[in-house]
């Protein structure tokens, strides 16, 4: 590592101004990538701004039908959380799909959407169970979020501060995961909100999306063998050594039939 | 005094495990000395360069580096170049052309991550730090990269034309040829045994110590073999001579053969303890142990087998070109050749075998010794070939290989390739292999998994292994630079307790408990009494260390030898302290016997008598210390049958291992649950290579998958829970029985899972790993 200030902030505001005083900050939440990244000499930021000490951040409640998940809330504490395993139980289990164990203490959900990386898991969820993600000033729409390969909606100092989750009435995510690292080579989650189906994909393309001809199909026919009739081009699909763009269209929809056919199986 | 729950024969906790459980184990890593100082290396950035100039003035400058040590440095204080320690002869019967190595690159740098220039510093960051600040102009030249057209390819070394070390060859060529044209039936096969990287757990370290004033010098670093490293660095190398230099390899955190080498930054960290008047620490990050430790296999193959109308094999041709990587690693002409061509008869009656290899330079590491070292490549090689056959002539392959087995009334067995079996029963762990899988309910297995969308398949893998390296004087004749006995020293202590010594290496074998074993059975004293001490050429006389599953065939053999020695001059003392004759004294169970009588002495009042000599035979020497070296009279034959049955989803491709057997004869064996183990991680690392690893360079030579992220390693969850069993043929000549386990699960799970993926896939080859993108454009068709 090469060498940064380190702070840590007791609130949003303290934080943003740390932010806005530094040439070259990075907010640092679980720090699952950013920590890695700088240990390999790829990143190498003035001013390391660490959230664990803003309280509001982490904590998981329901208010109606929507379920809300404090940014600073680790993925154990997600899978693990009763109210996440009553309202959206899928996402307990995607939450369990995530790296290892050590990985999973020590992620955050808002580090990960942050993050925007097009192999992680939660941006699944977060283009399909109509979220809403809120930072300091503004809320942004689950479905806008995410624009390009790590690249999101948040300006430059923006810190996600909560994720709001509709409750789907049932729904299912099937992941084929990278053998190495583990991340998802293609996620795909399929949630069915009162007859309405919202399907979200990670992993084939730069970021997650949500695949509308799928759920056109699907809201016509809730059957996995109806995804057989949609064409999943590859175009701009991520290729590498583990998975070239072509096998990674036909593993979104292997995933999605085999996510349409868990969620029928409740 | 019974020592059953001790004794050979018995699962003993290891009891090494306690203190690397629970952290407490001492690591290079952990030793530090005063004044202490840091290296960083500085490395290629290239696959194949000119070095033009290297400016150090920018890294002088940074806080905290003392010195900056290159190429030239190294090569003005009359260093060495790294050396091959197997001269391996080419067909015309000249050498091979080996190409210089030196420990620091100076003109030219051959792969990235070769080293060419160390920065000591004051902490680890400043040195690496340092070692960022060094500006280097290279003239990038063109890489060879791609094995199979490295022959024709530039020219990497001078005076190598074809970038060929060696073409090299075993067998009989014209008999060979000529019964495969007779042959009813020829199998052929093309075959790529990809190039895997080891990862040990714990990344290589060194830590150099120069003591001015008495010269010496005292290397700590994480060596599968101190003595070996003591040998090249002072006779080779010429660091310091062989008196003046000791090695220490304390803990180490496992190995698979990336530690017996001598590597630059070991040379390089000891060197520079004496220029820099300071202790010197390295300690390689994962990402250095990816692009600079030796890698394993990377062989491209085409087999051709023949068989006769009955099935029988008449003839085998193997044609390999092996990967060296840009330098001769110290056994790295070795593996593919004795260690590879000599193994190619595998446990089958053929007659007529030829093996030819040529061994080539490209631009990526070196390539050596990774578990199984050449053995794996052979099995890999005959077994597919085997299995295909028996495809192309609808035989049950069990059921080809055992017509064609060396039958027990064979032995001891002269193979066409040079090797002479002593000892074996292979049908006998097939048998236990088809039993434990449960080889009669396949096809029923096969139809419930096509049931459900998947692909059923079955595969063997009938291996050999040549352990127990080596035979001296054959190793020598074959090229070997040094002979490959081994010592061991049993200290009886003036109290009865005793301290072991032994030439080879623990680093995850478990010798604390299995040689405390061997000697407290021997000697009939407890377990408890018993200390291992090895991996200090200042503590043990000689030793060459431990790969090729050689430890305990060798290494415990050297122990009997010296019980032998011990219990023979005890019989003196004892018949002295009984005033009878040393004919009439026998010993038994830690006891020394007089006959016709109820006399007897414990080892423990003889081990004091000859400390206190107050009633002493006179022509005595006082003391109870001996030792031994133990040369093997034959390499050891570890044999036996693994069977792999995996499916396959026919949706995603991606291949589930459901089960793994393992029948393994290692002859006797000394502690059942560590040869479990063992066999365990043995066959996680077979199954590694067959189904998950892969070392991949890209086109301009840059290593890809060179972290953990892209470079799959085998975890638990890729694994079944394995069935593993042994059968036992004794060694028929030395004294354990003991053949050797610690590559087996390697050498054979490999075949077998590839066997079963193509079975499963109904296609004759597919290149390793069976990666689910592989598998799945198989299924479409392509």
């Amino acid at each position: 590592m090469y060498p940064f200030k380190y702070h840590r902030p007791t609130s949003l505001e303290e934080a943003a101004s740390l932010y806005n005083g530094s040439d070259d900050p990075v907010y640092l939440s679980g720090g699952m990538t950013l920590i890695p990244t700088m240990k390999q000499r790829l990143a190498a930021p003035a001013d390391v701004i660490d959230l664990s000490g803003i309280e509001s951040l982490t904590g998981i409640s329901v208010k109606g039908d929507k379920l809300t998940i404090g940014a600073f809330t680790t993925h154990a504490a997600v899978m693990a959380s009763a109210d996440v395993r009553k309202h959206i139980p899928v996402l307990a289990y995607l939450a369990a799909q995530i790296g290892d164990a050590q990985v999973r203490n020590r992620g955050t959900i808002g580090g990960s959407v942050a993050n925007s990386d097009p192999s992680a898991d939660y941006p699944a969820a977060i283009v399909s169970l109509g979220t809403t993600i809120h930072c300091q000033n503004r809320s942004i729409d689950g479905t806008e979020f995410f624009k390009d390969l790590f690249e999101t909606a948040l300006e430059p100092g923006e810190i996600i501060t909560s994720i709001e989750f509709s409750m789907p009435t049932r729904a299912a995510y099937r992941k084929f995961p990278n053998p190495a690292s583990r991340y998802a080579v293609v996620g795909v989650l399929v949630a069915d909100f009162g007859g309405s189906i919202r399907v979200g994909v990670t992993g084939a393309g730069p970021c997650a999306c949500r695949a509308s001809g799928m759920e056109k199909v699907l809201n016509d026919n809730l059957k996995p063998a109806a995804i057989d009739a949609v064409e999943v081009p590859d175009a701009g699909f991520n290729s590498d050594l583990h998975a070239s763009a072509e096998y990674r269209a036909h593993l979104v929809k292997v995933m999605a039939k085999r996510a349409v056919a868990a969620m029928l199986e409740g | 005094m019974s020592n059953a729950d001790t004794g050979i024969g018995a699962s003993v906790k290891r009891r090494e495990d306690l203190r690397f459980i629970t952290g407490e184990g001492t690591y290079t890593d952990d030793l530090n000395q005063p004044g202490q100082t840091y290296a960083a290396f500085v490395r290629s950035p290239y696959a194949r360069a000119r070095i033009d100039a290297i400016d150090v003035s920018d890294a002088l400058n940074v806080d905290g580096v003392i010195m900056i040590l290159t190429g030239a440095d190294m090569a003005a204080d009359g260093l060495g170049d790294l050396p091959c320690g197997w001269m391996v002869k080419q067909k015309d019967g000249s050498d091979m052309v080996t190409a210089p190595h030196p420990p620091l690159a100076t003109e030219l740098v051959n792969y990235v991550g070769e080293p060419y220039a160390l920065v000591i510093a004051d902490s680890r960051h400043a040195a690496r730090q340092g070692a960022e600040a060094v500006m280097t102009d290279f003239h990038e030249l063109n890489p060879v990269v791609n094995l199979a057209s490295a022959a024709q390819s530039e020219q990497i070394h001078a005076g190598i034309p074809d970038n060929r070390a060696y073409d090299w060859e075993l067998g009989d060529k014209p008999a060979t040829e000529a019964a495969l044209a007779g042959a009813a039936h020829i199998t052929r096969l093309d075959l790529i045994n990809n190039r895997l990287i080891p990862n040990a757990m714990e990344p290589r370290a060194a830590l150099g110590v120069y003591e001015k004033g008495t010269g010496d010098y005292t290397l700590y670093t994480t060596s599968q073999n101190p003595h070996l490293e003591r040998l090249v660095l002072s006779a080779f190398v010429q660091v310091a001579p062989e008196h003046k230099l000791r090695v220490v390899a304390p803990d180490v955190g496992g190995g698979f053969g990336s530690k017996i080498f001598v590597y630059a930054e070991e040379t390089a960290v000891i060197w520079a303890a004496a220029k820099v008047g300071r202790p010197v620490k390295w300690v390689a990050d994962r990402s250095e142990s990816f692009l600079a430790d030796a890698h394993g296999r990377d062989h491209v193959t085409h087999v051709e087998l023949g068989l006769d109308q009955s099935g029988r094999f008449v003839g085998l041709k193997v044609q390999t070109t092996a990967n060296l990587g840009a330098y001769l690693s110290l056994f790295g002409s070795a593996v593919p050749t004795y260690l590879y061509g000599t193994l190619l008869a595998g446990q089958y009656r053929t007659p007529n075998i030829y093996v030819e290899v040529q061994g080539v330079y490209t631009n990526t590491s070196p390539v050596d010794a990774y578990r199984g070292a050449g053995r794996p490549e052979a099995t890999y090689v005959l077994e597919r070939v085997v299995e295909t056959a028996a495809r192309e002539l609808g035989r049950d392959p069990a059921d080809l290989r055992r017509m064609n087995m060396i039958q027990p009334g064979d032995f001891p067995y002269q193979t066409p390739v040079a090797l002479v079996y002593d000892i074996g029963d292979y049908e006998a762990s097939l048998d236990r292999a088809l039993e434990a899988i449960d080889y009669q309910g396949f096809p029923a297995r096969r139809i419930a998994s096509k049931d459900q969308g998947k692909r059923r398949g079955i595969g063997f893998a009938c291996y050999i292994e040549a352990c127990g390296l080596a035979p001296s004087q054959l190793a020598i004749q074959l090229g070997a630079g040094v002979g490959l006995y081994e010592s061991g020293e049993i200290r009886l202590n003036p109290t009865g307790n005793a301290t072991v010594f032994t030439g080879s290496h623990s680093h995850g074998q478990g010798h604390e408990t299995t040689f405390a074993q061997i000697v407290s059975d021997k000697l009939g004293i407890p377990f408890d009494d018993v200390e291992v001490v090895h991996g200090d050429t200042g503590r043990v006389e000689f030793g060459l260390g431990t790969y090729g599953s050689r430890s305990l065939a060798v290494g415990g053999s050297a122990l009997m030898m010296a019980g032998d020695k011990i219990i023979a001059k005890g019989r003196r003392i004892a018949a002295h302290l009984m005033q009878a004759s040393v004919d009439d004294v026998s010993f038994e169970d830690g006891k020394f016997l007089l006959a016709a009588s109820n006399q007897s002495v414990t080892i423990q009042e003889v081990a004091f008598a000859a400390y206190v000599p107050t009633s002493y035979p006179e022509d005595l020497e006082p003391g109870l210390s001996e030792k031994a070296f133990y040369d093997p009279k034959n390499f050891t034959y570890p044999a036996g049958t693994h069977i792999a049955e995996v499916e396959i989803d026919e949706a995603t491709g991606e291949v589930d291992l459901v089960a793994l057997v393992a029948v393994d004869d290692f002859g006797e064996i000394i502690n059942p649950m560590i040869v479990e183990g063992q066999v365990h991680g043995g066959l996680a690392q077979g199954v590694g290579q067959a189904l998950l690893e892969h070392g991949i360079y890209d086109e301009q030579g840059q290593l890809v998958t060179g972290s953990l992220m892209d470079y799959c390693m085998p975890r638990a969850d890729n694994l079944p829970d394995f069935i593993v069993d042994t059968t036992i043929t004794p060694c028929t000549h030395n004294p354990l029985g003991a053949k050797g386990c610690g590559e087996a699960g390697a050498i054979g799970s490999t075949a077998a899972v590839m066997n079963a993926v193509t079975d499963a896939l109904g296609v004759k080859d597919l290149s390793m790993p069976a990666t689910s993108e592989k598998v799945w454009r198989i299924l479409k068709g392509e």
